[in-house]
């Protein structure tokens, strides 16, 4: 690994923006946040690949664009493919005209991600591309009008899994990608917060300094489909990392360590509570979906913990 | 080869970087942040967690905001320590 400087005060990052403002994001958007932030953090000269998606679409309105950065978009499916596409043509310009040196980041939703775009990620990270995926993880398909999708929690009310008599949200619980990232045995693979701002532009910077490929996988609250006021975006963040329902932690050549120990966490209910898709389960005939939730969260938590003391 | 050519489309090509300067997004603002420089430390923290970015940093170190892209999403005010900042109606 090469060394890392750390980034220690927002300063260091002012006056780096990589967007422009008047793209057309929900006001309060907490998917811009973050791609913000990792964009503040980005080595340069940087090439970015979108998957079709809420980046997509509010962030390039045709004919203009937020990106003051070369930015590809083709498919839902295959932004992973393109960013090797790109990695491998500068390698051939290398060879033949001298070092190139780009770093590439490629944008994909959990909809692009989880689902449609996973063979295209999964051949990329198998190949060993130098590049940087992310998933900014809104927790369902928010741009096409809030379907679930396989990263969508249990009993979170969707427009594909309303809460009725019968049943109430998304039956199954939430895939966990990280694994399947890891299973790949890639350099570096991290899970990260806009909340958390430190945490995710020095994640960034780690997983440029590999080569080879990295992945960076981040919650991005949704006040259209997650229901909460907008000005609450980076407090709902905050309170996904508080209550561990969003662990903070990375893998690291396939050591695992949290990145933010939340020793006293707070109680799930925090984070259901300010959001309307999910605060139902609070209700008393939900109690046993609520259990089902927090022993997933449980779980996972203390599978990490264990992990993370077998490397320290 | 010629026919095949054609119906190969090109995508679309945006040859301004930055150029969504061009809408302005303030107008779809309802409640807008209003700074009370006296509690302002210049932390940034607002600027750090704004999506648009609507927010600059003045001379003084203080930050000031560009009503010209700010949506009003209360974010800066919610998260600013020292409470410096107010969403007041437009
Ligand atoms: S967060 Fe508050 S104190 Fe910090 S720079 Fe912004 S207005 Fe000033
Ligand atoms: S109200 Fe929202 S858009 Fe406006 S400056 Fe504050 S954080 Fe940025």
């Amino acid at each position: 690994m090469m060394s890392v400087s750390e980034i220690k005060s927002i300063k260091e990052l002012y006056g780096l923006d990589l967007i422009a403002p008047g793209h057309r994001a929900c006001a309060g958007c907490g998917a811009l946040v973050g791609v913000r932030q990792i964009l503040l953090a980005s080595k340069r000269p940087l090439i970015v690949v979108n998957a079709t998606s809420c980046l997509e679409v509010t962030s390039t309105p045709y004919p203009q664009t937020m990106w003051k950065v070369p930015w590809v978009h083709l498919l839902f499916e295959n932004a992973a493919a393109a960013a090797s596409g790109i990695e491998a043509a500068l390698k051939v310009l290398s060879r033949k005209y001298g070092r190139q040196e780009h770093y590439i980041i490629a944008f994909g939703g959990d909809g692009g991600t989880f689902d449609i775009g996973i063979q295209a990620l999964s051949g990329a990270l198998e190949r060993g591309h130098r590049f940087l995926y992310v998933c900014y993880d809104n927790e369902a398909y928010m741009n096409t009008g809030i379907q679930r999708s396989g990263a969508t929690p249990l009993g979170a009310a969707t427009t594909t899994s309303p809460v009725g008599a019968r049943i109430v949200g998304k039956q199954q619980q939430k895939k966990d990608l990280m694994e399947i990232v890891v299973a790949h045995k890639i350099p570096y693979a991290a899970t990260a917060s806009p909340s958390h701002w430190k945490d995710l532009v020095n994640k960034v910077r780690k997983a440029q300094s590999y080569d080879g490929p990295s992945f960076i996988h981040l919650i991005a609250t949704c006040t259209r489909g997650w229901y909460f006021d907008p000005s609450e975006s980076i407090k709902v963040a905050r309170l996904a990392v508080e209550t561990r329902y969003w662990p903070l932690y990375e893998v690291e050549n396939g050591r695992y360590r949290i990145t933010n120990p939340v020793p006293n966490p707070k109680p799930l209910e925090e984070f259901l509570k300010v959001q309307r898709r999910l605060s139902h389960l609070l209700l008393p005939e939900n109690a046993d979906l609520l259990e089902k939730l927090k022993a997933y969260v449980n779980e996972r938590w203390e599978r990490l913990n264990k992990l993370s003391t077998c490397f320290a | 080869m010629a026919e095949v050519e054609k119906i190969i489309l090109p995508g679309g090509i945006i040859d301004r970087p930055g150029s969504t300067l061009d809408y302005k997004t303030g107008t779809w603002r309802v409640k807008k942040p209003v700074v009370d420089l006296n509690k302002c430390t210049g932390c940034l923290l607002c600027w750090i967690y704004c999506p648009e970015p609507a927010i600059r940093k003045r001379d003084d170190g203080k930050i000031e905001f560009d009503y010209d892209y700010c949506k009003g999403c209360g974010i800066c005010s919610v998260e600013c320590p020292t409470k410096a900042i107010k969403m007041e109606e437009e």
